[in-house]
């Protein structure tokens, strides 16, 4: 029933899921039948939500909790035993192993525990289930289900409940120590005397055939919560399936490694005094092997039955973004501020329902990034769900409706009869106590400190050499990474990737961060904007000892409030030095070692640094610094995050974490990366003096450009940090430091276990690799190397070469020899220098550099005569060129590429910055310059459906290897007209691609879009590319299942037109890696057989694609080397628009130096297909596909001179993938994509008089929230057919009654018009492409359309034209991306045209808050009725002011066709008091679009009056601010 | 760093110079120095590249890109700092090296090079003018001592090496003057001996000991130090083996270069021996550097006409297609005697000298075809050039064999040059060879590399490990 081991590189812990969630309760309680057929009805409509997997049959779980059913017990166990009156007994769901004699020893210890407790054993009874409901795999692994009935020897009911807490706790703990067989099936779902739940792998219509108690009317309940599961494996986990028994959850803890360890380390501070004697039977809190949903559950539950209430719990858990909003009652603040110096937030995406049977509620995360609808119908039900119109309701009876807002909580009180709204609630909570007042009392900010301390001048020149030396600095780290961060505030930008070895692999001294790679969210949730979205981030934090959790006194606050976790020297003298009461003043331990006493040394400091620690805590120091300020030549710094991961774990592991703060007081930390690790691995703070003097240094000597105040450069460098700390919690989805704090969002590439276990616990290192004593010889060689004893050492630094290849600094894949060689193979047909470039990039001759630079291939006992193989001409086919945007490289490169694979019939790809439409079309001379991927990103640039049908595979792109979990920005400078009219966007004004695609913050949303681009080009495959990191092969076969046709699997290496240095070196892992570990996952889950697996990163040579092969690719994509082809020389310049050979620029006389050809390309993609074809035969194999996942024809080579290498072991790639009989190795049945079922596809007949013969058609029909992405399968066939204009106007007209399923009217082109009557879930209009869609309330409905929501979320996300009219409120982020589509809506959620580069919208409505985010084109117009808007429109990029004439004449004109085409109410009342609507309106213009567009107009102006006219593109002002392209 | 646009911007600028009249007046440097502001904006035109072809395109791998943003930032002493992290002779090398970083330079391939020369040639002056180079003696003494034969480039590179890594260092040097080739062989219109001496200087102050006017005995050098690098250049020639050859009035290009600069430098050359070419026909054969320092040396000793005489066809104006960047481009250089005056012909070989008097007179020649590696005559091309004085520049073929290489024991290679393996050392343990005698006849920038490269090698030779850089 659990999850399978580890074995090869499948890891459980990396399983996610998403899902669909509800809830149907009646608000005075009354208890019903019908509520839970609701609830069952309501599941039966999020079906598509979940997932099946190699098992249609199968779905991944689905459930129901109910009030405790009386009635139906009372009646079933009558004649056994009698059951008392309801709340006076417990009822638990209890799954047990099928073996009778394993059953019942189960069954005696949970009996054992009942009377341990003092409570009753009523009786057992077998609840009846029709396996016959089940599928295959379900039936298999089913349990045997019965409930137990518990007698309360106590009238106090609370008390009872925890009783039964204690037992169910103490039951499952005995039985998971013991040895009974098949004990992993016990487990129970819930035992309470308020609540019971139904649950199994079931898909949704199988729930209540099986559980045959759900279609009795005797069972009656006032509330049922069900759960639809969407998992990233075909695994059969009952266990797995929800509702826990507190709550339901739709999303992803992020946190939840560190949010985990936390609880570990804080129930170490319980004691009696809540619990009693019972506190040894509830422990462990979280129950090992559940799904982060599952250990949310079990804190949620400790902490009610210790005695909070459940909105408090939850709000304690899962707080709202509390840090940055001024407009948050001062009360509340003090709530959450007491309360974040209890427990750090469970960060990430969630729609959360929860009940104890009395109260049942919904919140959601901080950014609002799990959908949930609600409505309450005059006769008291509430129906919360995922999506809206999953319940029947006539309009008549809905007396409100609305949405769940980013962090806001909505509460149904079954007890009081009613709805608390989050403000009373929250005001109710914040009020219990004086939080505010113990806060101020105890918790200490440095700023307020008074005795501040002198801190010493800075060390002289010398001295501060020697200190660099000390830590390994090279000129690199002070000319690329340090001066800009301390120049700009920000951090460093550079480009193409990265070829220097792993750390390991290395033979020079690495530092011990750089054997840590960080993780990133893709699919399974999205990463954060922290710039656009900044309200939701913060870097505060609290430092210090903490208490039990289980209650809450004062002394809770007695904590070091911090605003940044990068502590200044005077920030941490004053520390040291301050003698303010309530503050234990800090311990400082040392961190070196003698370096000649080697690894012995290293580990005697460690162990003697964690007996110090200890002797800390004794001492009742609240603080320990780890200061390494005492290093020398001689006494070295201990590695600062071994100092950090050995007192950090050894605190952990006796229990005495939790007392002290650790501060970190180091020289090493410099970079970005540095910083993530230290704070990552459980630091609150980090003061790096070496970098903070060595940036006064830089100032003072006058280095740097723009800055000569060194504390101007200080403060510059700390803000770099902190702005780059944000970045990478926010690739992970974490927005707060509090919570990425410890939580150890990393992998270990290259250490030991022997390390990780005991330094790094819990942290995944897949490869092992190097111990102490290794670690010990690296600081010995960084010491000797800038300590040499005989010579005077240099009056400088080692000069480095990570980042820029140097002849003495670190190896490089692409270095002078291996660029020319190939340049001169490719110009010259000179096969002989394409050998001396393989033999160059594949032997790694001057030692490892990649993974499969460790192996060698074995050849055949029998090669097959080179003339077996196939032919070159067939693998060529197999290969495409990586996602390179039109706008990242010059059009002369873009084109050059797709020319070159259109001619051997491989795949050139758009990159996301769409494609100009004459390149769909063939040239004269047969060439085409049309790429066949069309990718699909986060920006949507230019992603019409014009384009998308343009296209043989459609990519989303959920992450690249060079900055996963990264938007990117194009600068303006960058955008001339041809960039602009392909983007669909302004020249000269800057594009943002967002981190996250708006449309997919989950895997069900992710499966939403796959659909939506299958229905608008059924003929092309759709890809979705991923990122190497542990895990991914999880993600991967999410993806399989959200019915992907090719994965790609991309390294962390790959290369990028701009992205900041910390992700291109220290995010994601190899593609050795992420292959190998997706192709054992799919075929051990038998998706495999489902999807084409592509992989990409730094591929270069013949031997490359056979390793991809035998690892388990069936294609190969590669960018550099075919760029490299044509003419790049590896300038890592591409940001800064200067690249002298015309490739990676706009530059108008840097582009016409571009000399490549399409020859090039091809002799470069020949050469490897020969060099494949050789090694082929060697190896006895005919084709490509017979390699696929052969990893036993791999074979680690000898590398036993070098000192780390030899010490990896990467047998775990070598696995040869599980799989039984009749599992497919590589793609060989298509994806059932269920097309033919849509909407779409029925109509398809009815309305093909209007696509094929312009007619106009006019069809009315009802539309439920089963039907997606109605309109697109229409639109593709439009546009196919009639190109970018699609139909006259009005031609297809289809009036829809009901509540439309997601993505309604996507891609709907000109011609169309969608006219829904009732309301729609999210993404109406995505990508509208001309097409005209309209919304308005049912005609029956009495709610108040400006007040109800509508529309779900993320509508006309990425729409490029059309029209939109909502008559009502649409959710968060309206118009994301839109770049041409005018829309009115009366009232919008939060982040209302983020990243807007065209279009207008009008909103005669309420507007949420962070509107107008990153938006730098086109015009909102806003209603702002109450004065608040000025407030909630983030000011950055734009400006607000009064409508002029022409713009009162739109918007009037505007508003009156909103009225004639949905009879809006509000805009006819406006319309009519339209003197008084003018003054209200405030138009927001962005700031450099309104410069650009004057511009232009001026130009017009100018052309206009100088007869003849000139088409001339507005010139484009050169410049060399950095920027950070997206591809 | 460096500026971004910057060779969008600013042109590149050469070395200015002195004008050729003035010049031809005396044996000081041509070269002048450029004013700061001029050469920041030089430093600019760096693209700091993500490959810096420069970077092993010199056979240092000096880092160009360091220094050229040091310049750029006014920061000479950094600049000197990494201009000295891979070269010891900076001056020497910014002043005679051909400047294969500057053909490799990636602005090159559709650009003007940056003037990577020039602007190490400013960066030592710079450190030489301020006071700036100085003695950087070993923090301690190893106790070993090792011998270096021979005092050019390669022979001095390993010395100060040596000598930095604590090993005590003996040069032996058959010359009354320390310096091989950049005393004897460079004229000083193209490196001023004082620069020379400077570092002879310096390096004693490091604790270097130098013995001149010493023949190296190898019985002695096995005795009495722990390593011996040879460093003794190939000295030997290549000759004209012609009918008239024996004639009066025919020299090796050495032998009268040597003269001139023993002259510059004070020394009295007895008539009987002296080779001038005041008034004279003066003809070069070879068309290298030697045979243009040749020029330029009779066309300041007053010479009447000088011609130079090249067997290979006249190179393009432009980097030839066979030579793509980043290779050393095949195209026609022109020297700064070029500059001075004097003819080239090109494709034509000498067949015979004749003379009247024993005395050299005529030189017979004929043109010749480049044929698969061969030089054919072209018949009916055959024509006389008058002729007082004529040099031989043809190269130097290997370094002398009898003597130190013989009593040594060493293996040669085939072209005669001593043998050594991956680690600089010959067949004899403990004694290594750098430079010209075991590369072959080559450059400046090479003769450093080598001998720096030996250095590391018998440090890790003699200690295990080593501290070299």
């Amino acid at each position: 029933m659990r999850l399978p081991e580890s074995r090869g590189l499948y890891d459980p812990r990396f399983e996610h899921d998403a899902c669909g969630v509800g809830f149907v309760a009646h608000v005075r309680g009354l208890r019903s039948h019908d509520i839970v057929e609701r609830g069952v009805g309501i599941l039966l409509n999020l079906e598509h939500r979940g997932a099946t997997g190699c098992d249609p049959l199968s779905g991944d779980g689905a459930g129901i909790l109910i009030q405790v059913p009386h009635e139906l017990l009372a009646a079933e166990v009558e004649g056994r035993f009698e059951l008392p009156s309801p709340g006076t007994y417990g009822v638990g769901c209890v799954f047990l192993p099928r073996d009778p004699a394993a059953r019942a020893r189960c069954q005696q210890v949970l009996e054992d525990k009942i009377l341990g407790t003092g409570q009753r054993l009523l009786g057992w009874r077998t609840v009846p289930v029709d396996e016959a409901a089940l599928g295959p795999i379900a039936r298999q692994s089913a349990p045997v289900i019965f409930q137990v009935l518990v007698g309360s020897t106590t009238d106090d009911e609370q008390g009872f409940e925890r009783k039964l807490f204690v037992i169910r706790k103490w039951a499952e703990r005995t039985v998971r120590e013991s040895d009974i067989p098949g004990r992993d099936a016990f487990y129970i779902p819930s035992l309470s005397c308020r609540t019971l739940v139904y649950k199994g792998l079931l898909l949704a219509h199988q729930l209540a055939k099986f559980y045959r108690d759900l279609e009795d009317p005797r069972v009656v309940s006032a509330l049922s919560m069900v759960h639809q599961r969407f998992s990233t494996n075909t695994f059969p986990t009952w266990q797995l399936a929800q509702p826990f028994r507190l709550l339901s959850h739709n999303g992803e803890i992020n946190t939840v490694r560190g949010n985990a360890q936390w609880m570990r380390a804080r129930e170490q501070l319980f004691d009696g005094r809540v619990f009693g004697e019972d506190v040894r039977h509830i422990l462990p809190t979280i129950t090992p092997g559940g799904s982060d949903s599952a250990q949310l559950d079990n804190v949620a539950e400790l902490l009610l039955h210790a005695g909070r209430s459940l909105p408090h719990v939850m709000t304690m858990l899962v707080p709202e973004a509390w840090q940055n909003d001024p407009s948050m009652p001062a009360y509340l603040r003090d709530f959450y501020a007491y309360h974040a110096c209890l427990v750090e937030p469970w960060d990430g995406p969630a729609a959360l329902t929860f009940t104890d049977g009395r109260q049942i509620g919904a919140l959601s995360d901080r950014n609002g990034l799990r959908p949930a609808r609600w409505l309450e119908t005059r006769d008291g039900l509430v129906v919360l769900a995922s999506e809206t119109g999953v319940m029947d309701v006539p309009p008549e009876q809905i007396a409100r409706k609305g949405r769940l807002e980013p962090g806001r909580m909505f509460l149904v009180d079954l007890a009081a009869g009613r709805i608390v709204e989050d403000d009373e609630l929250k005001r109710q909570l914040a009020q219990q106590k004086p939080y505010g007042k113990w806060i101020r009392d105890n918790a200490i900010h440095l700023d307020e400190i008074d005795d501040v301390t002198e801190v010493p001048g800075a060390p002289a020149p010398h001295d501060l050499l020697e200190r660099q030396r000390v830590f390994g600095y090279t000129t690199e780290d002070l000319r690329l990474l340090i001066a800009p961060m301390a120049e700009k505030g920000e951090e460093p930008v550079g480009s193409m990737g990265t070829d220097t070895p792993l750390a390991v692999l290395s033979e020079r001294p690495q530092l011990l961060f750089n054997y840590f790679k960080q993780h990133f969210a893709q699919v399974t949730n999205p990463p954060i904007d922290p710039i656009r979205e900044a309200l939701v981030m913060s870097l505060r934090n609290f430092v210090g000892g903490e208490d039990n959790l289980l209650f809450e006194l004062p002394d809770h606050a007695q904590m070091l409030e911090l605003g940044s976790p990068v502590l200044t020297n005077e920030e941490l003298a004053t520390l040291r030095g301050t003698h303010q009461i309530h503050f234990r003043r800090p311990a400082t331990l040392p961190i070196v070692y003698p370096v000649a006493e080697g690894g012995r040394g290293l580990k005697a400091a460690l162990d003697e640094l964690c007996r110090q620690a200890s002797l800390s805590v004794l001492n009742n120091h609240s603080v320990i610094v780890l200061s390494d300020r005492s290093a020398t030549a001689h006494m070295v710094p201990i590695p600062s995050l071994l100092a950090l991961g050995a007192v950090h774990n050894h605190l952990m592991r006796n229990g005495t974490r939790m007392r002290v703060g650790l501060l970190m007081e180091t020289g090493e930390a410099r970079e970005v990366h540095h910083f993530c690790l230290l704070l990552g691995f459980g630091a609150g703070a980090v003061n790096p003096y070496v970098a903070l003097d060595s940036v006064s240094e830089l100032a003072r000597a006058g280095v740097l450009a723009g800055v000569r105040d060194p504390a101007v450069a200080r403060k510059n460098f700390v803000k770099a940090v902190n702005k780059g700390l944000l970045k990478v919690m926010s690739k992970m989805g974490i927005s707060t430091l509090q919570s990425y704090q410890g939580a150890q969002i990393f992998e270990a590439l290259g250490l030991s276990a022997e390390v990780t276990e005991r330094y790094f616990t819990g942290t995944t290192s897949r490869l092992g690799g190097i111990d102490l004593e290794d670690i010990a010889e690296e600081c010995r060689l960084r010491s000797d190397a800038a300590f040499p004893r005989r010579r005077a050492p240099s009056p400088g630094l080692d000069t480095g070469g990570e980042y820029q290849f140097r002849a003495q600094g670190e190896r490089h894949l692409w270095n002078p020899k291996v660029v020319t060689s190939l340049q001169r193979a490719v110009r010259d047909e000179d096969v002989k220098s394409y050998r001396e470039y393989s033999d160059l990039v594949n032997q790694q001759s001057r030692g490892p550099i990649t993974l499969r630079g460790l192996w060698n291939l074995i050849p055949a006992d029998a090669p097959l005569a080179l003339s077996e193989v196939e032919p070159a001409s067939e693998i060529v086919r197999r290969f495409a060129t990586g996602a390179m945007s039109f706008g990242s490289i010059s059009a002369e490169a873009h084109e050059n590429l797709a020319i070159a694979m259109n001619r051997i019939g491989g795949r050139s790809n758009t990159g996301e910055g769409g494609e100009r439409e004459e390149r769909f079309l063939r040239l004269p001379s047969g060439d085409s310059k049309r790429s066949s991927i069309k990718q699909v990103a986060s920006g949507r640039f230019g992603v019409t459906t014009h384009y998308l049908v343009n296209a043989d595979e459609l990519q989303i792109k959920i992450a690249q290897g060079a900055k996963p979990g990264e938007g990117g920005q194009l600068p303006g400078h960058k955008v001339d007209a041809v960039i602009a009219a392909t983007r669909h966007s302004t020249p000269g004004v800057t594009l943002i691609s967002p981190p996250p695609h708006h449309d997919i913050y989950s895997i069900e949303d992710l499966a939403q879009l796959i659909f939506d681009l299958k229905m608008v080009n059924p003929k092309a495959r759709v890809s979705v590319k991923l990122v190497a990191e542990a895990g991914v092969g999880t993600i991967a076969a999410g993806v399989a299942k959200a019915r992907a046709d090719v994965i790609l699997i991309s390294g962390f290496d790959g290369g990028t037109g701009a992205s900041p240095l910390t992700s291109i070196k220290h995010a994601g892992v190899p593609w050795e890696l992420g292959l190998a570990e997706t192709h054992q996952v799919l075929v051990k889950n038998d998706l495999r057989s489902r999807v084409v697996l592509q992989a990409d990163g730094q591929m270069r040579t013949g031997r490359d694609v056979v390793i991809a092969a035998l690892l388990g690719a069936e294609e190969f994509g590669f960018a550099t080397a075919p760029l490299v082809a044509s003419g790049c020389i590896m300038m890592r310049k591409c940001h800064l628009n200067t690249c002298p050979v015309g490739v990676a620029t706009q530059d108008p006389e840097l582009r016409k130096k571009f000399e490549g050809k399409p020859e090039h390309v091809i002799r470069f993609m020949f050469y490897v297909a020969e060099e494949a074809r050789e090694l082929m035969s060697q190896l006895g194999f005919h084709t490509v596909e017979e390699m696929v996942g052969r990893v036993d024809r791999i074979r680690p080579r000898d590398v036993n001179e070098h000192f780390k290498a030899k010490k990896l072991d990467t047998s775990a790639l070598l696995v040869s993938a599980e799989c039984a009989a009749g599992v497919g190795v590589c793609k060989s049945l298509d994806q059932d994509h269920g097309l033919e079922r849509s909407l779409d596809h029925q109509l398809l007949p009815e309305v093909r008089a209007a696509i094929e013969q312009r007619e106009r058609v006019r069809l009315a029909l009802p539309i439920k929230n089963v039907h997606r992405t109605v309109g697109a399968l229409l639109a593709g066939e439009i546009a196919r057919r009639h190109g970018p204009g699609g139909l006259p106007e009005d031609t297809l007209h289809l009036d829809f009654e009901g509540s439309a399923g997601q993505s309604f009217g996507a891609f709907a082109v000109a011609g169309m018009h969608l006219h829904l009557e009732g309301d729609a879930n999210d993404y109406v209009g995505k990508g509208l492409s001309g097409g005209l869609i309209s919304v308005r309330p049912p005609r029956a409905a009495t709610f108040r359309s400006d007040e109800s929501v509508l529309v779900g979320n993320v509508a006309l996300y990425g729409a490029t034209s059309g029209k939109a009219f909502i008559s009502g409120v649409a959710g968060e982020r309206f118009a994301v991306r839109n770049s041409g589509a005018t829309a009115v809506v009366e009232g919008v959620g939060d982040h209302g045209c983020e990243y807007m580069t065209g279009g207008r919208v009008v909103v005669i409505g309420k507007t949420g808050k962070n509107f107008a985010a990153g938006m730098s084109g086109g015009y909102a117009y806003v209603l702002d009725q109450d004065g608040s808007f000025e407030a909630r429109c983030n000011p950055e990029l734009v400006t607000r002011e009064g409508l002029g004439s022409e713009d009162a004449a739109f918007v009037a004109a505007l508003l009156d066709e909103h009225r004639r085409v949905t009879g809006s109410a509000k805009a006819a009342e406006l319309l009519a008091r339209w003197e008084e609507t003018l003054p209200r309106l405030v138009k927001v213009v962005p700031t450099e679009y309104r410069r650009v567009v004057e511009q232009l107009e001026e130009q017009r102006r100018a052309a206009e009056s100088a007869a003849p006219t000139v088409d001339d593109p507005l010139p484009v002002p050169r410049g060399n601010r950095h920027s950070t392209e997206a591809e | 760093m460096g500026k971004v646009t910057g060779f969008l911007q600013y042109p590149r600028l050469a070395a200015p110079k002195r004008p050729v009249a003035e010049r031809l007046k005396d044996h000081r440097e041509i070269e002048l120095p450029v004013v700061s502001e001029r050469l920041a904006e030089q430093g600019a035109r760096c693209m700091d590249c993500g490959i810096p072809f420069c970077n092993t395109g010199c056979p240092l791998g000096n880092l160009i890109p360091e220094w050229n943003d040091h310049v750029y930032r006014g920061r000479m002493t950094e600049a000197v700092q990494a201009l000295h992290a891979t070269n010891n002779f900076p001056e020497v090398t910014g002043r005679v090296c051909p400047a294969p970083c500057e053909a490799a330079c990636v602005l090159g391939i559709h650009a003007e090079p940056v003037s990577i020369k020039l602007l190490e040639r400013s960066i030592a002056d710079h450190a030489f003018a301020r006071g700036h180079i100085l003695p950087e003696p070993p923090l301690s003494r190893t106790g070993k001592k090792v011998a270096v034969v021979g005092s050019g480039p390669a022979g001095l590179a390993a010395a100060q090496q040596l000598n930095r890594a604590g090993h005590s260092v003996v040069v032996h040097e058959r010359a009354d003057r320390i310096g091989g080739l950049l005393t004897y062989g460079i004229p000083d219109f193209k490196l001023d001996k004082r620069l020379v001496q400077a570092r002879v200087e310096q390096m004693r102050a490091e604790g270097v000991e130098f013995r001149t006017g010493v023949v190296a005995e190898a019985g002695e050098l096995r005795a009495r130090f722990d390593a011996v690098c040879l460093a003794i250049g190939a000295r030997v020639p290549r000759d004209l083996a012609l009918s008239g050859r024996e004639l009066a009035g025919i020299h090796f290009a050495m032998d009268y270069l040597e003269q001139q600069n023993r002259r510059v430098s004070g020394d009295r050359i007895p008539d009987e021996r002296a080779i001038s070419a005041a008034g004279k026909r003066v003809v070069v054969i070879g068309g290298g550097d030697t045979g243009s320092d040749c020029i330029g040396t009779a066309l300041r000793q007053g010479a009447a006409s000088v011609v130079s005489l090249e067997i290979l066809p006249r190179p393009p104006e432009s980097r030839d297609p066979t030579t793509p960047w980043p290779l050393w481009p095949l195209m026609l250089r022109t020297s700064t005697s070029h500059e001075e005056g004097g003819e080239r012909s090109f494709g034509v070989s000498t067949e015979r000298f004749a003379g009247g008097a024993g005395t050299v007179e005529q030189l017979h020649l004929v043109e010749v075809a480049e044929r698969a590696g061969r030089f054919e005559r072209i018949a009916g091309t055959e024509r006389t050039l008058d002729a007082d004085l004529v040099l031989l520049a043809l190269g130097f073929m290997h370094p002398e064999k009898s003597g130190l290489l013989d009593e040594l024991g060493l293996t040669l290679d085939r072209r005669g040059n001593v043998a050594v393996d991956v680690n600089c050392m010959t067949n004899v343990s403990g004694v290594f060879a750098a430079g010209d005698c075991q590369r072959g006849q080559s450059l400046v920038v090479w003769a450093i590399a080598d001998g720096r490269r030996a250095a590391r090698a018998i440090d890790a030779f003699l200690m295990g490990k080593t501290e070299l850089g």
